[in-house]
């Protein structure tokens, strides 16, 4: 049986427990370490230097004084800070520190201070990345360097360095080597640390890993045709719509400007999915990317849905997950298009406004292709709250509005080509398709009555093939 | 700038060499604008006005642009209007 205790100097109850660290050297085979002055603790003849706190990081020591007894090599039993039954239970001396108070915490270790596990860990060795290393000669700039290779999406990065991409993985329980996925279009095997380096150089702090590894989860189903997305002449990209409590958490905006610029989650964990789509998958513009216009959201497109009010049906419990979840939802996005509705005052007026306005996605004439997603804004949505409409009643409203006759809509009519077949001349035409084909989300700031339209991408005509996709967000 | 080397990880799927690939060579020198850049060093004026005769001789098209200084790097606007009028570029480096 053996004995090891950390201390610091830097500690009122190291320094208080002296003596009864000199006493237990004196009678029993007991090491001391040192996390700041190995001259410390004196009384005791001074410890081993742990400045450089590979002891510390080894013994996973998170408070001092730690107090260790170990047999046959193996630690049995700890305790932290001084608690004088625990110490004599441990040790089996008695009467330990006459004088002292019974209990006085410890302090942090200094193993355990902001950063330290992670460049520890890199240090000895706790963690190992396997991507390949860039060595950034001392006269170039490491964000010109990244222009160079190509690695950006026009922005600056955050250079990914050991530090860095080590942290971030601290923000998952995932191991760095564990596949994620393929990710198209090359289908390249992408590991847990890709994922980290890119979510490091979107910009990500490691608390977003978690919904991170979600989107890119998300985004990785067949039936989301992430490549297909991705090599369309289309306008869209993956827009991804964050629900439940970990909105909160890591601080993503769903209120004023909730689809703008300046939330430093939402930019970041949409970026991150299109950074790695263009560095693992080879998705570069003019290259695989065959948009003809792209739209500004394949920089990043991700926002929070507004569940503050407990009358509306979140988007992720509509689409069946147990409320109070965390789930990410994937849609096939162009850019935003506005509703302005500033003089109905009933539901039905709304719903006929936000309705003429969704009917202009993909084309006019064009019914059951693109899908569509409607931003419904607070003032909008106050407008039905008061008069009793959930989120079932307002996709029902919206749905009777979304309906015209077929001869208005046949190619050639109006004088314009497009437009559906004529066979179906006599039908009542829906829009949308009735499953999925029209998301509601709440997010936005109060003060006007205008709405956001998403218009889809037009391969969701494919209803069978193509499908929206959500992911519950893990650990 | 720095003392310690600067390591980034790679965020690529590491398909390519970690070297930069060169440009491709121009494949037909015909139709390309060819530019040709003196640095502005003595007697750089004899040589590139014969290698632009030669080139302008075999039916090539030719364009000449100067540095003011070979002390110094190449003004930007010079460089922006080499990347926009040229193919292919030739610099008369040395002596």
């Amino acid at each position: 049986m053996e004995f090891l205790v950390v201390v610091k100097r830097n500690c009122e109850t190291c320094q208080m427990v002296e003596p009864v660290l000199a006493s237990l050297k004196a009678s029993l085979p007991l090491t001391l370490y040192s996390q700041d002055d190995p001259k410390f603790p004196e009384e005791a003849g001074g410890a081993r230097d742990d400045r450089g706190l590979e002891e510390s990081w080894r013994r996973e020591i998170e408070v001092v004084p730690t107090v260790i007894r170990i047999e046959d090599g193996n630690e049995v039993e700890r305790t932290e800070g001084w608690d004088r039954a625990e110490w004599e239970r441990i040790t089996g001396q008695g009467g330990l520190g006459a004088g002292l108070p019974d209990f006085k915490p410890g302090c942090g270790s200094r193993s355990a201070e902001f950063g330290m596990p992670e460049r520890l860990s890199l240090q000895f060795g706790g963690m190992h990345l396997a991507s390949r290393e860039v060595e950034v000669c001392e006269m170039e700039d490491p964000m010109e360097v990244a222009y160079d290779r190509g690695w950006t999406d026009g922005l600056p990065i955050i250079p990914p360095t050991d530090l860095r991409i080590t942290r971030m993985l601290s923000g998952t329980k995932r191991k760095s080597d564990e596949i994620i996925g393929l990710i198209p279009p090359n289908l390249a095997e992408c590991t847990i640390e890709k994922v980290a380096i890119s979510a490091v150089m979107a910009g990500c702090r490691p608390e977003y890993m978690p919904v991170v590894l979600a989107v890119v989860e998300a985004a990785l189903k067949p039936q989301f045709s992430m490549h297909g997305l991705l090599a369309t002449l289309g306008f869209a990209g993956p827009v991804v719509i964050v629900n439940g409590p970990i909105t909160k958490r890591i601080g993503m905006n769903s209120k004023g400007n909730a689809l703008g610029q300046g939330n430093r989650a939402n930019a970041a964990i949409g970026r991150t999915l299109q950074l790695l789509i263009r560095n693992m998958g080879g998705g570069i513009p003019q290259e695989i990317d065959r948009s003809v216009l792209g739209n500004p959201g394949k920089y990043t497109f991700c926002f929070a849905e507004d569940e503050d009010d407990e009358d509306w049906v979140p988007l992720n419990v509509a689409r069946g997950a147990k409320p109070g979840t965390s789930t990410v939802t994937l849609f096939h996005g162009d850019g935003v298009q506005g509703c302005v509705a500033w003089h109905s005052r009933t539901p039905e007026e709304v719903s006929r406004s936000l309705a003429m306005s969704l009917l202009s996605v993909c084309h006019p004439k064009v019914c059951q292709w693109s899908k569509a997603m409607l931003v419904l804004c607070p003032d909008h949505y106050k407008i039905f709250q008061q008069h009793g409409w959930g989120r079932h009643e307002l996709e029902a409203g919206l749905r009777d509005a979304l309906k015209r006759p077929g001869h208005d809509l046949i190619r050639g009519a109006h004088g314009v080509s497009e437009g559906i077949d004529p066979t179906r001349a006599e039908e009542i035409v829906d829009k949308f398709h009735e499953e999925d084909g029209l998301l509601v989300v709440r997010a936005g700031g109060k003060g006007a009555g205008q709405s956001a339209i998403i218009g889809g991408w037009p391969a969701q005509r494919k209803v069978d093939e193509i499908k929206i996709v959500s992911e519950e967000v893990g650990t | 700038m720095r003392n310690q080397p600067y390591v980034m990880r790679d965020p690529t799927a590491e398909i390519s060499p970690i070297l930069r690939e060169r440009l491709a060579p121009c494949k037909d020198l015909s139709t390309a604008t060819i530019g040709l850049l003196s640095i502005s060093k003595e007697r750089s004026d004899e040589f590139l006005d014969s290698v632009a005769k030669s080139l302008s001789d075999g039916g090539l098209s030719v364009l000449r642009f100067r540095k003011p200084t070979y002390t110094r790097p190449a003004p930007e606007a010079i460089i922006q209007e080499m990347v926009e009028r040229c193919d292919v570029a030739i610099v008369g480096l040395a002596d």
